[in-house]
Parts: structure tokens; C-alpha cells; sequence
């Protein structure tokens, strides 16, 4: 009995300080469950759970990592298992956010932008207003028309947008919601003014991903807003960003372009929009492309999209709509900044600051001061098609050698793409580039051939801790760690956020893995 | 007695806040937002569980969120399948924090995201093909699974599947149970009836499949509604069996595929998130006579009252034993309100969440001094409000499905101090420099639940509420 009431009372105070001692130990989850009693507790449940008897959990769990498992694992088709990818509508609303005062809304079941806006939000660490059409049932049999005039209507007298741009689910697009005449009929009743700008975009969740999501919206969005013909000449040149994460990246790219007193418009500028001050009141648009400026692209002199992949049929509109020059250029690394500053430059007549190259040779300085800790590292990346090729250029330049090289949302151009890049560096060699695979299956490809450092997104943690191989983050979505979007990946300073990102982590490996006597204080 | 504002001047607020809106829209809304009138029995009850008006940024989620999300994605030894393209699957993937033992990959899938990952032809042909192909893959893949959920997305019910048929044949064939979820993205007006959908599919494939290998005892009970988010169920495990409880089967935070089918042998099922789960415990009171009682494992108040309203069901033994844990946990809850009463005490609070929080937390705010001027629920139906009317003060506004509008108004106009809701919600009151905690995942803190769980939620809305940091926004500088 007594007995019985000191094991309770330790088990319920579990180290707490009786009151009246002024503190209490709190012990979170981080903690909490290593203790003693939960230990029993989770050995106990084992009895309910069927569990499968420890030794044939092993011999499953090594049988996963082997050759043999690799190979059942690469046959399968059609479905995915922790793909990196996501659906076209998340891209589309991101492409929508970078304009300003425009709010998207997303026509199908609401569920959908429920999801978009938690994603975001968890990304960036920023509210993402977005609203949804609301289908239900109903709607599936007679049409969303109904409920996207009600959204329309109320989304305006709620929310007051300047524009709203419109893309669809795999709801609408099953159903075959034509957005065009809903949108026609409307003006037509008079129920949303002729002038308010109503661009929409079909992007089913069944076709490509975000990345395709983001160039229809984004095309849509010129299609509809930029009409002007390049009758009056302009010195601007329009810079599309792609689907880019980093709000970092956007404000590095107009930091250069102002050094370079270059005129631009950027196109969906996020910078702004997902990076607002806290200063006691929310606005709900807090940044984006002007309108007037949107308006005015088609007379710019040039376009440069800084990714490929997430900007083809936009691109296809600048060249043959606009007439304009369109160029894709990514200045992710060194030589890839160089080739976009060198683009600028060639389009805009502008040259190089000094400072800039300064920079240039401030971030070689760094490459060489640390390429011993880069060089000939093993490395495995997944993402998206254009984060990888920039990624891996970068790569190539401080001798560290890609080895598997995964792109759930890739195509064949890309791969070709990619594969000539490889090609090209010494250190490309071992690569190999997987297109339309997912990280399950990068699971394999690092147990069978092991590499020095994962790069990509926050779910790839997984293999990290599983395969003991330490993780940079780099790419869409990052969720468990803060601010990273903040530092830019493009330009000089990027290059040497992500030197710094690789080194560093290459260096807190040797450190957490060193025997005493190569614990070393300097390096 | 609440904040000092009466129910007139609430009534007030709330007709001023809806002005805004479009006629149709503003007498539809009007419906959804009550004052709490203890003259007025029932008052609380708005209208509830019907379809958000388009347009205007509602925070509710869909049925699948209700199913995988909710219900069955924390089901452990089981392969969740998202069927359909691959967007819900990869935005519900791991978000929800359902805490479980167990080895990634190998005999646990928690947070693992398997997509049928359709394509245009299979929307014009049909997944079926697909998905049993996919069933047959998974499981030689993955072969210490105890089974295998279809979750349906949108297409899935608009081009008009057989996956009830696929299940019955793959089920045969791997020799395991294959459920079928409809839990399509547009059925329904929110998560809610994704809950429903979920708990009939356990009911009519799973329910009573199997059993435990021993006589039982009379202190059997299975625990309905905890999704171990941030080792929420553990912390209650622990408490039941202090109490001298057997906790059979958890429901479904840290479950199994067994302790889903065995729970039909438990004595008494205890329902903590009775919105999610209501269904499965009237079904078993129906068809195995097991009787059910909810009760609230937020803050010491309500704990204790739970815990001997759970004992009264049982002997002496057993009552006398939860005096005991009782008595054992009282110097943590009072060291624990000692340190914390004092920051927080008079701290108003607004809640919108989902499943129980916004009536179960509010008496962990009052241990702690705090009031809840306002509350209200994502897709809550009539017996939620009816249940919420016990728990609040006079004069708390309650909102059913309030936009985020609504919210932001009630935000400014009330002098919160602290808004509990989700994450779509939070970095809005980070701008306005109101302290925020995420109630649906408790901010990546937790668990919140039971004796152990005070202490973190203490701390947790402190650190909320006292960060010297909200005081940085006002600027030194002239504007």
C-alpha cells in the first residue's frame, strides 16, 4: 500500500517539484515519453496491437535497404510513395499572390484551398489569403456556376481586390466547368463589372504539378492583362520568377537589377506579398506587381524567366504574342549569375557594377577557402525540375559530385537537360538523373549507394535520420526550419548562402561523427 | 462573470461586424453567431452543419481532411492510400503530428504519403485497374502491413469508381483488410462528415473482425476520439491505467488494425473528440450494448470531474484508486498554477477550432485565470453548441464557421489576449501583434492532454502571451 503510493506519487510527479518550490520542470513531448512509466506503457500496448514479433521486424527492416527491395521498389508504376510534388492549383495561387491587391480564388470543393493556404502558411510562416468557390454535392450535378457567382460577389464586397484571379480543382475540371462563359454570363448579368479583371486558368490537379499550375495561372494572367502591343518602345525589361519559393530570391534579383539601374517590372512578385512587416495591423495584400506595371509587360523590352520549367507556355506567349525576346536564364551559382547578369546587360545595354562583381569575387573567395570539405562529396538531391539544375550547376562548380538525382515532376526535356549539364563537369560523371520517381525511391538508391549529404526539402528528414546522412535544405517545402526562404539562393549572395549551407553542414557531420583525436577546433 | 461587456454589447458587435456583407450573405451569417444568454436556454445553439457561403474564406476543410486526415490517417499498421491526384494526399501528409511507435515504413505508415497519383487517362478510363495494381505493390512492398484504406478524392466519386468492389477483391488476395473511404472532397459541408463517413467504413469492414486472445477484464476500455497529437493519447493512457483501467484500444492516435476490431469486447468506451466519433459509439451501444461517456482531459478541474465520472462507472476499487492518482497529481497542478496563474490571470481569449477544443479547453484557461470571451467551431453540428452552452460564461460570443473576416473583427473589437486557432489563422494575429497559439496541432508543443499535458499548455500560452517580443512592434519612430 505504501509502497503503491510512492510509486504513484513518483510516477505522477515524474521529477516535479512538490508546489510551494517555485518551479515546475516541464517536460514537453521532446522528453516526456523517454520516461520510464511511458516506456512500460508502449511496451504494454504492444498486447492490443498485434504487434509483429521484433526479429521478423528486423529482417524486413534490413531487407528494405537491400538491393533486392531496391529493385521491387524501381519496377513499380503509376503511383507514388512521398513524391515531391503537388497539385497545379497551389502554383496557380502562388502565381496570383504576386500581384497586387489580387485575390485568388480557386473554383471546386473547399477543402482544396484549405489545404493550399496551410501549406503556404507553413512555409512561409505568413497568412496566404485565398478563397474558394465552395462546391458541395450540388454542385456536382448541375455545375459550379451558382457558387463561383456567389464567390465573386461576396469575395468582392469582403475582401475588395482589384482583381481575382480564377484557377479550377480536379473537381470543376471533372465536371467540365467551362470558366469562360460563367465568366462572360456574369458580366453579361452585371453582376461583376466589365472592368474588374477576372483572368482564370484551367489547372487540374490530374496534369503535371505546382510548377504547371503556376505557368497557366501565370500565362493567364498576362493573357488576360498585358494586351498592349509593343508599339511604344520601353526600356523595361519583365522578369518572371517561376515557381520560387524564396522571398529571398525575389528581393536579390531587383537588389541586382537596381544596382545595375536597370528598369523592370518583376511578374508575381511575392516578395513583398509573403514577407510583410509586423507593424500592429494586417493587410491582406501586402505587396505584389502594380497593376499598371502587369498592364504594361507586353512593352517591355525583353523577358527573362529565371526558371524553365515552371514558365513554358508563359515564355511561349512573351515571344510569340508580345514579340519580345523571351530568355530563360537561372542565376542560381556562380556561372549561372554570370550568364543572367551578362543577359541583362546584353538586353539592356547596362553594365556590371563593380560592386556586383565584387561580390562575384567575394563568394569565389569563399568556394576556394572551403572546397577542400566540398570536393568529391557524394551527394543525392530531390525537387523541382529548375531548383535541381541550378542546384547541381552549383554543385559541379565546388567539386562535389551528384550521384542521384531525383525529380518526381520532371520530363524528358529536363532530364536531357540535366544530363548534358553532368556531362559537361568531370564531377557529373557518377550522376544519375531519375525522372518521375519519388523519395521512397530515393530511400533505396542511399541505402544501396550511399552518399555524403542529401539536398532538398523538409520531408526528405526521413531519409536523412533513417540513412544517417545529413540533410541541406534546399527547395519547396522547407517547414521545420525558420527563415531559410528569407536568404536567397540566386545571385552571388546566394551562392554563398548555399556554400555556406553545404559546408557547414559537411563540417558539423565531421564534428559529430569525429573520434577524439580528430575533433578538431579549427578547420 | 465575462469580460465586463454585456450581452447587449456584444449583440452590438456582432450586427456591426456583419454589416459588411451582401444582404443574402449577411442574414445567412447572422444565423451562425450567437451571445451566450443564461436567461435564454439554448442560446447558444446557431445554425450549424450547413454549406460556407462561397467567397468568403472559410477555414473548414473537406471530407477527406475528416477521413485521412482525421480518423483513419493515424491508424498505424495501415497503408493510407490517397486515391486520386496527388495534391490532397501531399498537403494532409504528415501534418497532423499523430504521434505513434513504430517502424517507418516497416510496420508503421503514419507519416508516409502513398498516392494513386491519377492521371488524365484515369479519369477518363477509371482507377480501378490502377488501384488494385497499386494494392497488390504495396503490399509485397510493404508486407507487415495489417491492411490497406482507399481514401476517395474528389474524382474518384465524380467518374463513378467501383472501389467497394476492388477492396473486396484485394482484401481477398493479400488476405487482409482493404476499406473503402468515400470520402470525397465535395460530400458534405466540411471535415465533419468525413468523420462520419470514416467511423461507418470502420463500423461496416473493420468493427468486431477480430478479437484479443484473452478473457478480458472488467476494467476494460477502449479510448474513442484522441489522435495523439503531440502524444496527447499517451498522456491519457497513463491516467486510465493509474486509475486501474485496461485501455484496450486507442481510437486511433498511436491504433491498430486490431484494436480497431477488437474494441467491441471493451466494457465502456470513453470519447474524448465526441464530434469525430460520436457515430462509432452510438453504433456499439447499438450492436454490443457497450454504453459510453465522454469526458475532457484539458486543465486539473476538468480532469478530475472526468476521471470520477469515468470511476463512477466502475467499483470501489477503482474509485478509490482514481482518489488516489488524483491526489498524487494535485502538488504538479498546483505548483504548476502557482507559477503560471499570475502572468496569465484576466487574459481574454478567442478560440475557433475544430472536434472539442473550443468548449473543452475552456476550463484549462480558467485554472489558469483566463477567460474565453469567444468561441466557436470549424464544423460543429447541434449537440456540439448544445454542450458549449454548459461550459461558457455570459455574454462569450459563439460563432459557427466564422470567416476570416468575422474573426479578425471579433480579434480587434473584444481586446483579446490571446487567439487560439489553426495555422491558416495564425501569422494574421502575428501582424496584428496578437499572441497566438495553433490549437489544432498545439503550435508543434504538446501533449496537452492529461495531468502530464497541463504543465506544457501552461507554459505554452504563457510564453504566448509574455514574449517580450510583441512589445517590439510599436515603433520609437515618428510616422
Amino acid at each position: 500500500m505504501h509502497e503503491d503510493k510512492a510509486a504513484q506519487e513518483r510516477s505522477a510527479a515524474g521529477g516535479v517539484p512538490p508546489a510551494g518550490t517555485g518551479t515546475v520542470a516541464v517536460r514537453d513531448h521532446n522528453t516526456l515519453f523517454s520516461c520510464e512509466d511511458y516506456r512500460q506503457l508502449f511496451e504494454d500496448k504492444k498486447y492490443f496491437e498485434d504487434a509483429t514479433p521484433e526479429e521478423r521486424v528486423k529482417e524486413v527492416l534490413e531487407w528494405t535497404k537491400s538491393w533486392e527491395y531496391r529493385e521491387l521498389n524501381l519496377e513499380r508504376k503509376d503511383f507514388l510513395i512521398n513524391p515531391a510534388k503537388a497539385c497545379q492549383p497551389l502554383g496557380g495561387i502562388l502565381a496570383a499572390f504576386g500581384f497586387r491587391n489580387t485575390l485568388p480564388l480557386v473554383h471546386g470543393s473547399q477543402g482544396c484551398v484549405a489545404y493550399f493556404r496551410s501549406h503556404f502558411s507553413r512555409h512561409y510562416k505568413e497568412p496566404f489569403p485565398a478563397v474558394s468557390s465552395s462546391m458541395t454535392e450540388d454542385a456536382a450535378v448541375f455545375g459550379g456556376m451558382k457558387n463561383l457567382r456567389e464567390a465573386l460577389q461576396n469575395a468582392l464586397a469582403l475582401y475588395r481586390p482589384d482583381m481575382i484571379a480564377i484557377c479550377t480543382t480536379c473537381m470543376a475540371e471533372v465536371i467540365g466547368d467551362d470558366l469562360g462563359s460563367f465568366i462572360q454570363d456574369f458580366r453579361e448579368e452585371g453582376v461583376i463589372s466589365e472592368d474588374l479583371p477576372l483572368p482564370w486558368a484551367n489547372t487540374p490537379s490530374f496534369v503535371g504539378s505546382h510548377i504547371i499550375g503556376y505557368d497557366n495561372m501565370m500565362r493567364a494572367i498576362l493573357a488576360d492583362q498585358a494586351k498592349g502591343k509593343r508599339d511604344e518602345t520601353s526600356e523595361r525589361i519583365n522578369i518572371i520568377p517561376g515557381f520560387d519559393t524564396y522571398t529571398g530570391n525575389l528581393r536579390e534579383i531587383k537588389r541586382l537589377l537596381d544596382l545595375m539601374e536597370v528598369p523592370y517590372t518583376l511578374l508575381g512578385d511575392t516578395s513583398d506579398a509573403l514577407d510583410s512587416p509586423a507593424l500592429g495591423e494586417y493587410h491582406m495584400y501586402p505587396g505584389g506587381t502594380p497593376l499598371p506595371e502587369l498592364r504594361n509587360a507586353a512593352r517591355a523590352r525583353a523577358t527573362i524567366a529565371l526558371q524553365r520549367y515552371s514558365t513554358r507556355r508563359t515564355m511561349q506567349l512573351v515571344s510569340s504574342r508580345w514579340k519580345q525576346e523571351a530568355v530563360v536564364s537561372s542565376p542560381i551559382g556562380v556561372r549561372g549569375t554570370d550568364a543572367f547578369l551578362q543577359t541583362v546587360s546584353r538586353l539592356t545595354g547596362k553594365r556590371v557594377p563593380k560592386q556586383i562583381q565584387e561580390e562575384r569575387g567575394r563568394v569565389v573567395d569563399a568556394m576556394l577557402d572551403s572546397h577542400a570539405y566540398t570536393h568529391g562529396r557524394r551527394v543525392a538531391l530531390i525537387g523541382d525540375p529548375d531548383m535541381l539544375l541550378g542546384v547541381t550547376a552549383f554543385l559541379l562548380e565546388v567539386g562535389a559530385e551528384p550521384v542521384h538525382i531525383v525529380c518526381t515532376n520532371g520530363d524528358n526535356d529536363f532530364k536531357e537537360e540535366m544530363e548534358s549539364l553532368l556531362a559537361g563537369s568531370p564531377y557529373g560523371q557518377s550522376a544519375k538523373v531519375w525522372v518521375g520517381y519519388d523519395m521512397w525511391h530515393l530511400r533505396s538508391l542511399v541505402f544501396t549507394e550511399p552518399v555524403d549529404l542529401l539536398i532538398g526539402n523538409s520531408y526528405l528528414k526521413l531519409i536523412s535520420r533513417e540513412a544517417d546522412i545529413p540533410l541541406v535544405r534546399v527547395g519547396f517545402p522547407i517547414f521545420d526550419r525558420h527563415h531559410l526562404h528569407r536568404n536567397p539562393i540566386v545571385g552571388y549572395r546566394g551562392a554563398l548562402n548555399l556554400l555556406q549551407m553545404i559546408v557547414n553542414t559537411v563540417l558539423e557531420e565531421l564534428d559529430r561523427k569525429a573520434p577524439a583525436h580528430s575533433f578538431d577546433v579549427i578547420r | 462573470m465575462s469580460s465586463g461587456t454585456t450581452i447587449e454589447e456584444k449583440r452590438k458587435i456582432v450586427d456591426e461586424v456583419l454589416t459588411v456583407y451582401p444582404k443574402k450573405t449577411r442574414e445567412e451569417r447572422a444565423k451562425h453567431i450567437g451571445v451566450s444568454d443564461p436567461e435564454d436556454a439554448g442560446s447558444c445553439a446557431v445554425a450549424n452543419n450547413v454549406k460556407s457561403r462561397p467567397g468568403v474564406m472559410t477555414i473548414r476543410g473537406c471530407a477527406y481532411a475528416g477521413s485521412k486526415g482525421v480518423v483513419w490517417g493515424p491508424v498505424k499498421d495501415v497503408i493510407h492510400i490517397s486515391h486520386g491526384p496527388v495534391g490532397c494526399g501531399q498537403y494532409s501528409w504528415w501534418s497532423r503530428r499523430n504521434y505513434y511507435n513504430g517502424i517507418l515504413g516497416v510496420t508503421s505508415f503514419v507519416s508516409m504519403q502513398f498516392t494513386s497519383d491519377f492521371q488524365e487517362r484515369d479519369v477518363v478510363f477509371g482507377g480501378d485497374k490502377k488501384l488494385t495494381k497499386m494494392i497488390q505493390d504495396l503490399d509485397r512492398l510493404f508486407p507487415l502491413n495489417k491492411g490497406i484504406t482507399i481514401q476517395s478524392e474528389c474524382p474518384i466519386g465524380l467518374i463513378g469508381d467501383d472501389i467497394e468492389a476492388v477492396a473486396r477483391e484485394t482484401s481477398a488476395q493479400i488476405g487482409k483488410p482493404v476499406v473503402p473511404v468515400r470520402c470525397e472532397g465535395f460530400r458534405g459541408v466540411s471535415q465533419s462528415l468525413g468523420h462520419h463517413i470514416a467511423n461507418d467504413s470502420i463500423r461496416d469492414w473493420v468493427l468486431g473482425s477480430r478479437d484479443i486472445p484473452d478473457e478480458g477484464t472488467p476494467y476494460d476500455v477502449a479510448v474513442i476520439g484522441d489522435y495523439n497529437i503531440g502524444g496527447d493519447a499517451w498522456s491519457t493512457l497513463k491516467i486510465f491505467r493509474e486509475m486501474g483501467l485496461r485501455v484496450v484500444a486507442l481510437w486511433s492516435g498511436d491504433g491498430t488494425m486490431q484494436e480497431l476490431a477488437h474494441t467491441p469486447r471493451a466494457k465502456l468506451n470513453l470519447i474524448h473528440c465526441y464530434r469525430s466519433m460520436n457515430y462509432i459509439c452510438r453504433h456499439m451501444e447499438e450492436k454490443y450494448g457497450i454504453p459510453w461517456v465522454e469526458y475532457n482531459f484539458f486543465g486539473p478541474t476538468k480532469i478530475k470531474e472526468s476521471m470520477r465520472k469515468i470511476a463512477s462507472y466502475f467499483d470501489d476499487k477503482i474509485q478509490e484508486q482514481t482518489e488516489k492518482v488524483i491526489e498524487a497529481y494535485e502538488p504538479m497542478m498546483q505548483a504548476t498554477i502557482e507559477k503560471y496563474r499570475p502572468r496569465l490571470e484576466g487574459k481574454k481569449v478567442m478560440l475557433l477550432v475544430g472536434g472539442l477544443r473550443p468548449r473543452h479547453t475552456i476550463g484549462a484557461y480558467e485554472d489558469l485565470g483566463m477567460e474565453v470571451v469567444a468561441t466557436g467551431y470549424e464544423f460543429a453540428h447541434e449537440d456540439d453548441y448544445e454542450r458549449t452552452a454548459r461550459e461558457v460564461q455570459e455574454a462569450t460570443i459563439i460563432y459557427d464557421d466564422p470567416t476570416a473576416y468575422e474573426l479578425e473583427q471579433f480579434a480587434s473589437r473584444l481586446d483579446i489576449d490571446l487567439v487560439g486557432s489553426g495555422i491558416k489563422e495564425k501569422y494574421v494575429y502575428h501582424k496584428m501583434g496578437l499572441p497566438f497559439r495553433q490549437m489544432h496541432s498545439w503550435d508543434y508543443s504538446g501533449p496537452y492532454h492529461g495531468f502530464d499535458g497541463f504543465p506544457v499548455f501552461a507554459r505554452d500560452m504563457d510564453m504566448a502571451i509574455n514574449n517580450p517580443s510583441w512589445d517590439l512592434i510599436q515603433t520609437p519612430f515618428e510616422s
